[in-house]
């Protein structure tokens, strides 16, 4: 197993040389955002929908109520101990005027109206979708997701689970400001 | 104040894993010994806080304390206690924990079990040992702290994915990271051999009981990883050639390919170089293994915790770690000693070809992995590498490795002629041409594959109990010497006999499983029945049920064959509301010979539900194999030259060949 001298140089050498070829590959892979890997929808309208009433006398919430504005679509149900942690954060965003749209899932309207009665109600129309059928449409995998729909209608951005103050302020905020200016 | 108490106990054991780094380094550099037990007893504290930490951490989720954000998002108050205490490890904080905790185990065994060793070799190991904790330490402490607070403060938590709430999985990462971590102690030893340019065996000698026992517990992982996928996952199947399989698998045959040129260097010094680059590489694997469970740069049906900055961190350690240990490779492996010669008809020749080949099926799982993201880069498509791939490389290179598994052991040290070699393998020939006349007879000729893979299993087998055979010289002495002469094998070889026979019992299952196997489907109301792989299958009825924390149908299927006797099987689906979430629960009846495997899916409209079947001849043998080469493991451990004696006579040649001639 006498090797001559290059030879065994280049032996040497080859494994941390591959390994350099390699680790940048895996270092241009990371920057693939994985979290928008999933959602085929991105860029597409949203689907048409019209969903039935949450609170008491209201009208309910459907695909016209979106148009023409930059909007958040939040996912939520009254059973998600998620949405609760990431409640107090809508209300945050709704105070100071972002336009939050809900869609009520797998859920009794009876107890999303009670949920929106005891922990205040951030959103502008709120729909129910008690069998789920919209979040199938939108690929909806738990609660809460939240949708960024453009002034066109087309779903921009998916953030699964809670917005948190770091999301918002890095992700969301910045996006629904370019679509607002963008159009 | 249990959580702060976590976190300082993590800052401790790194800044402690801090010092294990320099009094290695500096102690073994300056023959201090004073600094080099310093370095022993820094192993000691670290395993002490990162067990501290982790027992917090289990404090945690045992009470249910939501403050926590670890907690809160994967706890829920209704869980039972077990379920409580596993989802401590089932996330992605808790599991990195634990991944230190066992690196620590692992430092203060070598340091404290290790006494025997050199004292500057072993302060160096302990060394590269602490600064892939003071990497990892760094990881949770910056980027995945397990003991953040969360504010305000919830009710209730989020609950714990369903799919792993199950008994199977209490056990498997923590068994897969016992072999993925323990692997770092190769890594350690190799590195502390590069820096000391110490081209003789010691190094393989103390390293080799820690590889097997990393080897022991990862073949025990991927095993209970398979089971699990088997009947938890509701698809039928056992490896379905997932990133995450994967990564859990290149280490495995990394580490196989290493514990068996380690032997080689240990006996016949010989592969010097190679074995040292196996040990960098293995680990190397394991922490690709988690960089890719970790970053998501892979999209799996097991990734969690999907977060770039994480995967950046990772990334980085592996270049640290990785790339640092190549080029320390690159730069000392040239000073380092060639090794003895031998000739390629030889059990050295042999277990060269073990390893080129798996270091070959190696690299093409490695490729099937990584070849959608190198397509992604290069392209922007979206591909994914199936089954078929790995049917068409990993299956024919398998074919020889296994051919090569059953001669090497009969093959003598240095130097074999080919015609004794044919005389020793004729019994284990001709058990595997019976096998295949017999199979092939059986089913007229028409599965010659699933022949020709049943008898490589008999041919295994067979090979692996010849050599049982020809140590004990049965039949040239008399039974009651042979016997004698059996129990006074090593260890060692009844090892290699398990671990070889359960390799033989793995084909065995996944050849049966695979080529034989039948499925079908039904959509079945209430007492209606359908035809299945000579059975009849009745849906008796579909119960639902409630328990803590799920809901539950419960289906009763009736499988009768002939006139027999009925088997009752009871698959499930369970609905946890907490997640919002199914899984599924199929009913198995195992036999030696095959299992009858029911799962059941939706209800149509109609009110029948849909109810699957698979009939998986032989299955069991694929973990029973798995448990098997385990178990040859363990009993390999108990050989007394496994554990290093202090200092063997050993390889008197060495020196002349290690300085740098010509």
């Amino acid at each position: 197993m006498k090797l001559p001298r290059p030879a065994l140089i280049a032996a040497a050498v080859a494994p941390v040389a591959v390994f350099v070829v390699l680790a940048i590959a895996l270092a241009l892979g990371l920057r693939n955002d994985p979290a928008a890997l999933p959602s085929v929808l991105i860029g597409k309208p949203a689907p048409a929908f019209a969903l039935g009433p949450v609170r008491e006398g209201d009208v309910g919430f459907s695909r016209a109520d979106i148009e023409g504005r930059v909007v958040l679509i939040n996912v939520f149900g009254s059973w998600c101990s998620a949405c609760r942690l990431e409640h107090p954060m809508l209300m945050e965003l709704a105070a100071s005027g972002v336009p939050i749209h809900g869609i009520d899932w797998k859920d009794a309207p009876a107890d999303g109206a009670a949920w929106l009665k005891k922990y205040g109600d951030p959103y502008v129309r709120v729909g129910n979708d008690e069998i789920g059928r919209l979040g199938l449409d939108l690929g909806v995998s738990g609660a809460p997701e939240t949708f960024v729909i453009d002034k066109t209608g087309r779903i921009r951005h998916k953030q699964v689970g809670p917005i948190t103050p770091e999301i918002w302020r890095d992700e969301i905020a910045p996006l629904m400001a370019r679509l607002e200016v963008g159009g | 104040m249990t959580a702060e108490i976590g976190r300082f106990c993590l800052i401790l054991a790194f800044i402690i894993a801090l010092v294990q780094v320099f009094a290695g380094l500096v102690g073994a550099r300056r023959g201090d010994a004073r600094l080099m037990a310093v370095a022993t007893s820094a192993a000691g504290g670290q395993l002490l806080f990162v067990g501290l930490a982790f027992a917090l951490l289990i404090r945690l989720f045992a009470v249910s304390d939501f403050s926590v954000m670890v907690v809160a998002a994967n706890s829920a108050t209704i869980k039972p206690l077990f379920y409580k205490i596993t989802a401590a490890w089932g996330n992605h904080e808790g599991s990195m924990l634990l991944w230190v905790l066992i690196l620590a185990v692992f430092g203060a065994a070598v340091g404290y079990l290790g006494r025997t060793m050199p004292a500057a070799f072993r302060a160096r190991v302990l060394a590269v040992q602490g600064l892939i904790g003071v990497g990892f330490l760094a990881f949770i402490i910056f980027t995945s702290s397990p003991f953040a607070r969360l504010f305000p403060v919830p009710l209730e938590g989020a609950g714990f994915n369903p799919l792993l709430q199950d008994p199977g999985l209490a056990a498997h990462p923590p068994l897969l990271y016992l072999g993925y971590v323990g692997f770092s102690t190769a890594f350690s030893f190799a590195i502390a051999a590069l820096i000391e340019g110490r081209s003789d065996t010691v190094w393989v000698r103390y390293a080799r009981p820690w590889i097997i026992i990393a080897w022991i517990c990862l073949t025990i992982g991927v095993t209970l990883g398979s089971l699990w996928a088997y009947y938890e996952l509701g698809w039928g199947g056992w490896w379905f050639w997932d990133p995450v399989e994967n990564a859990s698998l290149m280490p495995w045959l990394l580490g196989t390919a290493l514990v068996h040129s380690a032997l080689v260097v240990e006996r016949r010094f010989a592969l010097v170089r190679w074995t040292i680059l196996l040990g960098i590489l293995t680990f190397s694997m394991s922490l690709l293994g988690t960089f890719v469970v970790r970053s998501g740069i892979l999209t799996s049906v097991h990734a969690f915790a999907v977060d770039p900055a994480r995967g950046s961190f990772i990334l980085a350690l592996l270049v640290l770690a990785t790339g640092g240990g190549l080029t320390l490779y690159a730069i000392r492996s040239p000073v380092l000693g060639a090794g003895r010669v031998f000739s390629l008809v030889s059990r050295e020749g042999s277990l060269v070809l073990n390893n080129i080949l798996l270091v070959t099926i190696t690299g093409t799982v490695f490729l099937g992995t990584f070849y959608p993201l190198l397509i992604d880069l290069l392209t922007e498509d979206k591909i994914s590498v199936g089954a078929p791939y790995y049917a068409m490389t990993f299956v024919p290179l398998a074919a020889p490795l296994l051919l090569v598994m059953v001669i090497g052991p009969l093959l003598n040290w240095r130097r074999d002629s080919g015609q004794g070699l044919m005389r020793r393998l004729g019994p284990a020939l001709f058990v595997a041409f019976a096998a295949l006349l017999l199979v092939g007879a059986a089913t007229h000729g028409k599965a010659l594959l699933a022949a020709a893979w049943l008898a490589m299993a008999a041919w295994l087998v067979a090979g692996s109990l010849l050599i049982l055979v020809r140590r004990a010289r049965v039949g040239e002495v008399s039974p009651a010497d042979s016997l004698r002469l059996l129990r006074a094998l090593p260890a060692a070889t009844h090892g290699l006999v398990l671990a070889h026979l359960g390799v033989g019992l793995l084909v065995a299952g996944l050849a049966g499983a695979s080529i034989f196997k039948q499925e079908g489907v039904a959509q079945l109301g209430p007492g209606q029945s359908a035809p299945f792989a000579g059975r009849e299958i009745r849906l008796v009825d579909v119960t639902p049920g409630r328990e803590a924390n799920y809901e539950f149908v419960r289906g009763r299927v009736e499988a009768r064959r002939g006139g027999g006797e009925p088997i009752l099987l009871t698959p499930e689906r369970r609905f946890y509301p907490e997640r919002q979430s199914d899984t599924t629960e199929a009913s198995v009846r195992v036999t030696p010979l095959g299992n009858l495997y029911v799962a059941l899916g939706d209800q149509a409209t109609d009110g029948r539900w849909t109810v699957r079947f698979f009939s998986h001849p032989l299955a069991v043998w694929i973990w029973l194999g798995g448990a098997v080469m385990a178990l040859g493991g363990m009993v390999s451990l108990f050989d007394r030259r496994t554990w290093a004696a202090p200092e063997r006579q050993s390889t008197p040649d060495i020196q002349t060949a290690a300085s740098p001639a010509e």
